[in-house]
């Protein structure tokens, strides 16, 4: 018997990346979670939107999140639930934890899908003082969505990242009154039918280019200052103005989340801490894949579904004795692009390339060594992708943006 | 109620004369204004227990650190705390500053602070290689050490309620008559009063008709930084003093971050607790001065506190006009040294004073020993687990602590969500809580037998959870 692939993080890319492991022909799949259930953050997304791609219809997160976890069962994947990884070493062995004990599973080869964490206050200090009423979004769609408690009455947001707007939706829809979004870039962060469907439509009004410069409160949030931001981002003297609240929530970023991943010695880019991974996914150390929010935050799960697809099928391609060209030729990319994944290719085969530009652009074209393709509308909030041709990977690989 | 004595304070150093009256066969009230000990300048205390060199001979406050940093020695053990001796090192620039680090050698060596020396150049390189070049010379402390500061006051506090001690959260004293400590719920007689409240000793002096100082708070502001700034240096690393403080500091914590700070402010309100980006630019200049390498990106929490300062800048220390009433006022730095030597110096205060001690025949100096899963070898985990499942279940991912290690923090006291933080380090790592707050409410739920609603942050009034609108 051939040993077994083991994915680790049993949330959406951990999922679809099991079946796909099985379906492909892995003798056995492992899933791996922390929770008693498995889903992950898709548990707590109460909201509609999601599965157009996956499976032509609009599921809420929780349903998609069954979907995905009853398909893996039904492909023969075994779940190994409440149980946390401690680390991994260079044998693939991961070593675990549970009420059960302390275990080690011997790898063939592995798929992380930790997903992300959510950018604290601390991290970016938000001055003031430090009562109860801060809550990441993420928190506040877990005491809301799941256990149904009404975390706040009077509530501002910093940040405009996806979670936050439909956190303000949901709040609103609680019986909350928000108050502002307040963002400190010129664009929201999340996508634009969020900002349509979860401000627009119930009136909250959003701040861009402004942030929040003091939290007051002993015990619980009493007031917010907030003021508006300069080029370099320094809030203007004299802008300032308060609001009474009682809450305030924090969408302000999400970051990969790859401790696990750093006891197995796999390298992380420095700027993002997303895992490196080259066109088959894998990452700098051998056997070991990756997908998902631990190399670079989605938009959709849809996309995120397709990633997770194919890391499932190298895994199991790699247990069953695959040989995978080497990636040595870099992918590089000029100013316009906030990053593009992934980071190496071989240049034997066609590769999607996927990236976010920094900037909005309109009719802006890429070019990939001679290959182009032109997009009407490119965004900051939506992550895009180019399948580039093999023929166009073969020298060095740079992907340029032109309006 | 009546009462040998009665300490007002459970701060480190009100807490330290408990756990140390607690050895007599004394009736013993320990009253507290917040919902737990060591939720005022303890709280943001930076965590060095100091060699003693800084302060001038014929000072309390000099005699008391130097007696307090060797008594750590004997209490990392009973009270089993992590505590280390690191080493400290307080650096010149010049020969002018060199002159300075002489003062502070002979300073304490006549302190008898031991083994001190003055390292130059390469040698002082060689010992500590992330430190900026244009430090020519540092006066090297190795008795200096770190611990945990509300981790050892809540270690006093259990072992004093072990041997007896009342505790008393949410009691604000509002008025005090001879022998007599008045809360809001009940007025508790004493033979002796000890006033150990922090930034609030002059108002209860007050209270007791014998204001002879001030307290003037000074905020610190404290900024931390991540694992990655980890081995920048592994001494507690100090400018020259300044005349308001010891200046800012590059401080390695027992955890593997690294703490910069702290700030010392005046004129500022006691409860002044906010932190300011002014503070943090401040901060980072001065400690970039010291290690090129720290980093604005490596932050990832930062708290502030308020020291008590008195009038005279020495501690206080001493019976009063009113009869039994005592002060331990003014227990600015190097106060957490110095708690238990001020604990000490108290037994012989109330002996002094007439108080009868007698020796119990029966108190235990230890406490139960803390397993932490953080610090477990695979081995030591799967010893853990078999003897209780419950050590096996990660609560808090970023900090490995178990659901095992919750449960009992709440078993031996903690009511409140910074209670557990404090005591654990449940999410004080890099998510800070983001992950883990949920889970450690349902557990507080069930271990206070109090629904969600009522749990609360730091306690009353700071409510996380407004509504239970399921069951609306």
């Amino acid at each position: 018997m051939t040993k077994p692939v083991v994915i680790v993080g049993g949330g959406p890319a951990g999922l679809i990346a099991a079946e796909s492991a099985k379906l492909n022909g892995a003798e056995r799949v492992i899933v791996i979670d922390r929770e008693r259930h498995t889903g992950g953050i898709l548990n707590q997304c109460i909201h509609a939107g999601f599965g157009l791609g996956l499976f032509k219809e609009e599921l809420t997160g929780p349903e998609f999140a069954d979907r995905v976890s009853k398909a893996a069962l039904k492909a023969g994947v075994e779940f190994l639930t409440e149980t946390t990884v401690l680390n991994i070493n260079d044998q693939r062995q991961i070593t675990t934890t549970s009420e059960k004990g302390v275990d080690t599973i011997d790898a063939g080869a592995i798929v992380m899908c930790t997903g992300c964490r959510e950018r604290p206050r601390g991290v970016i200090h938000i001055p003031g003082e430090r009562p109860a009423g801060i809550y990441t979004a993420g928190l506040a769609q877990k005491l809301v969505n799941t256990s149904g408690y009404l975390i706040g009455k009077k509530v501002v947001i910093l940040g405009s990242g996806d979670i936050g707007l439909i956190m303000a939706r949901r709040m609103t829809l609680q019986g909350a009154k928000v108050l502002a979004i307040v963002e400190v870039m010129k664009n929201p962060g999340g996508l634009q039918r969020n900002i349509i469907q979860c401000l627009d439509d119930f009136g909250i009004p959003l701040y861009l280019s402004h942030t929040i410069t003091n939290i007051k409160g002993k015990k619980r949030v009493e007031q917010v200052t907030i003021a508006k931001l300069d080029d370099k981002m320094q809030p203007i003297a004299g802008t300032e103005f308060t609001l009474d609240c009682d809450t305030v929530l924090l969408s302000v970023g999400l970051i990969p989340e790859n401790e696990v991943a750093k006891t197995a010695g796999i390298k992380l880019n420095e700027r993002s801490n997303g895992m490196i991974v080259d066109e088959n996914l894998m990452t700098s150390v051998d056997g070991i894949f990756g997908c998902g929010n631990a190399l670079h935050v989605h938009d959709l799960v849809d996309n995120l579904a397709v990633e997770a697809k194919e890391a499932g099928k190298n895994a199991a391609d790699y247990v069953n004795g695959t040989q995978f060209e080497k990636s040595t030729i870099d992918v590089k990319f000029d100013g316009g692009f906030g990053y593009v994944l992934p980071y190496k290719v071989s240049g034997t085969k066609a590769v999607r390339l996927q990236f976010r530009v920094r900037a909005p652009h309109k009719n802006a074209t890429i070019t990939c060594n001679g290959f182009t393709k032109r997009y009407p509308h490119l965004q900051p909030n939506h992550m895009e992708s180019i399948t580039v041709p093999a023929e166009n990977l073969t020298s060095e690989v740079c992907l340029c943006l032109n309006d | 109620m009546f009462y040998d004595v009665v300490i007002i304070g459970a701060g480190v150093t009100g807490t330290a004369i408990a756990r140390e009256l607690s050895k007599y066969d004394l009736k013993i009230a320990l009253v507290e204004k917040e919902a737990e000990a060591a939720f005022g300048a303890t709280k943001a205390n930076s965590g060095i227990v100091h060699a003693g060199f800084h302060s001038a001979p014929g000072m309390i406050k000099s005699t008391l650190c130097v007696r307090g940093n060797y008594l750590y020695g004997e209490l990392k053990d009973e009270l089993d705390i992590p505590f280390k001796r690191v080493g400290e090192l307080m650096i010149a620039r010049g020969p002018e500053d060199e002159e300075r680090l002489e003062f502070f050698l002979k300073q304490g060596q006549e302190l008898g602070v031991p083994d001190l020396k003055i390292l130059r150049g390469e040698e002082l390189y060689a010992f500590e290689p992330h430190l900026s070049h244009t430090i020519t010379a540092a006066l090297y402390a190795p008795s200096a050490g770190v611990i945990n500061p509300y981790e050892f006051t809540y270690r006093l506090l259990y072992n004093a309620i072990q041997n007896g001690v009342e505790f008393f959260p949410n009691h604000p004293v509002i008025g005090i008559e001879t022998h007599k400590v008045i809360t809001e719920h009940q007025t508790f007689e004493a033979k002796y009063i000890i006033n150990a409240a922090g930034v609030y000793a002059d108002k209860i002096a007050e209270m007791a008709g014998v204001k002879t100082f001030e307290i003037k708070p000074r905020k610190g502001q404290e900024y931390l930084l991540d694992r990655s700034c980890e081995g920048l240096t592994t001494r507690v690393i100090f400018p020259l003093p300044s005349k308001t403080s010891k200046g800012i500091l590059v401080i390695p914590t027992l955890d593997g971050t690294l703490m910069i700070g702290p700030t010392a402010e005046d004129g500022v309100p006691a409860d002044d607790k906010s932190t300011t980006n002014e503070a943090f630019e401040a901060i980072l200049k001065s400690t970039q001065a010291i290690i090129p390498e720290i980093k604005a990106c490596s932050l990832f929490s930062q708290f502030a506190g308020v020291r008590p300062v008195a009038t005279g800048d020495d501690f206080i220390i001493g019976p009063t006009g009113e009869e039994g009433f005592i002060n331990v006022a003014g227990i600015q730095s190097p106060g957490l040294t110095a708690a238990p030597a001020v604990a000490e110096l108290m037994v012989n205060i109330l002996k002094k004073q007439g108080l009868k001690l007698t020796q119990k025949g029966d108190f235990n100096p230890r406490v139960p020993r803390h397993k932490k899963v953080r610090t477990m070898s695979i081995e030591e985990l799967k010893k853990a687990v078999a003897e209780n499942p419950q050590y096996g279940k990660i609560v808090c991912r970023c900090e490995r602590v178990s659901e095992a290690e919750i449960r009992q923090a709440i078993r031996e006291g903690a009511t409140t969500l910074d209670g557990i933080k404090l005591r654990t380090r449940a999410g004080q790592g890099r998510c800070q809580g983001g992950f883990c707050t949920y889970r450690i409410l349902e557990i507080m739920s069930e271990e206070l037998g109090i629904p969600m609603t009522e749990l609360t942050k730091k306690g009353i009034g700071s409510n996380l959870i407004k509504k239970d609108i399921k069951n609306d």
